[in-house]
């Protein structure tokens, strides 16, 4: 059943990503392209995504996810170096070339090589991060 | 006039069902970042895996079926593109989280973390965009 509900909710995600364009960076990148020809589009996708999951963390306070367990606790409401650096980076690759995670999966079968190189570029990425994450760790607390 | 926003409107509510189809049944947080990292390493990696295949087959079906195919626009620099994925797979693992983690799920949840990684993200992909393809050129 988890697997099912995993795979539908992929389904749905990847579905969702195509139809509203945001595989195409051109979209992407007319969205951050304040000084261009801005494009408001990922605003829609944003809000329209948005909208679900008001009522589904709504829902979340009332019962429990149907294949059993808890919801995930709420967040710490704190703002550390990871979340500040990292988002930094991650926004900057993203202005580079218009993809982000989700749409770099979704694009994979229709991107051609050219979405292949990104992804494992940016699987690589996520398997250098615990060492750089380590090391961001010493240099704020040294012993 | 333009019919964009239309499709990205429908388009994110589909998303936004995905995402509230595995918060409800699986009480997870629908990320990209988080699932494809955690498909490297970490726990519940089968359920994982087939979120991917779902992510990744989707739209490969659905383009078979398309009577044009739809287009990404990628750059064909392999350097950009390597430094770009990088980037991404290194920041949003340091950060915990991406576009659908911190945006859709962080926002709707009115989590702090959320709402200023997003703004951080996207302040950062307009200040590169604008720096690269307005003042250098080259993107």
């Amino acid at each position: 059943m988890r697997l099912l509900i995993a795979f539908i909710s992929g389904a749905l995600f990847g579905a969702g990503l195509l139809l509203s364009g945001m595989t195409d960076t051109q979209k992407v990148q007319g969205w951050l392209d304040i000084f261009g020809a801005w494009d408001p589009t990922l605003a829609f996708v944003m809000g329209g995504a948005i909208l679900p999951m008001l009522v589904a963390w709504r829902m979340t306070k009332t019962r429990q996810p149907l294949t059993g367990g808890t919801f995930p606790a709420p967040a710490r409401p704190k703002l550390d170096r990871g979340l500040i650096l990292g988002s930094i980076l991650f926004g900057a690759g993203w202005g580079l070339v218009g993809l982000c995670p989700g749409p770099a999966m979704a694009a994979l079968s229709y991107g051609g090589t050219s979405s292949a190189v990104f992804l494992v570029a940016m699987a690589a990425g996520m398997r250098l991060a615990p060492g750089l994450r380590a090391q961001l760790d010493r240099a704020a607390n040294p012993a | 006039m333009n019919p964009d926003w239309i499709w990205g409107l429908c388009g994110g509510i589909l998303i936004g069902c995905g995402a509230a189809l595995y918060l409800l049944g699986n009480g997870r947080i629908m990320g990209a970042s988080g699932i494809l990292g955690g498909l490297i390493d970490g726990p519940a990696r089968r359920e994982k895996l087939v979120f991917v295949l779902g992510l990744i087959g989707m739209p490969l079906i659905m383009s078979r079926l398309m009577s044009e195919q739809p287009q990404t626009h990628l750059t064909e620099n392999l350097g950009l593109l390597v430094v770009a994925g990088l980037l991404v797979g290194i920041g949003t693992r340091l950060a915990n989280g991406c576009t659908s983690g911190h945006g859709v799920c962080g926002i709707s949840r009115f989590s702090l973390r959320g709402i200023v990684a997003t703004l951080i993200y996207i302040a950062a992909g307009a200040v590169v965009l604008a720096l690269f393809r307005h003042g250098l050129g080259v993107i």
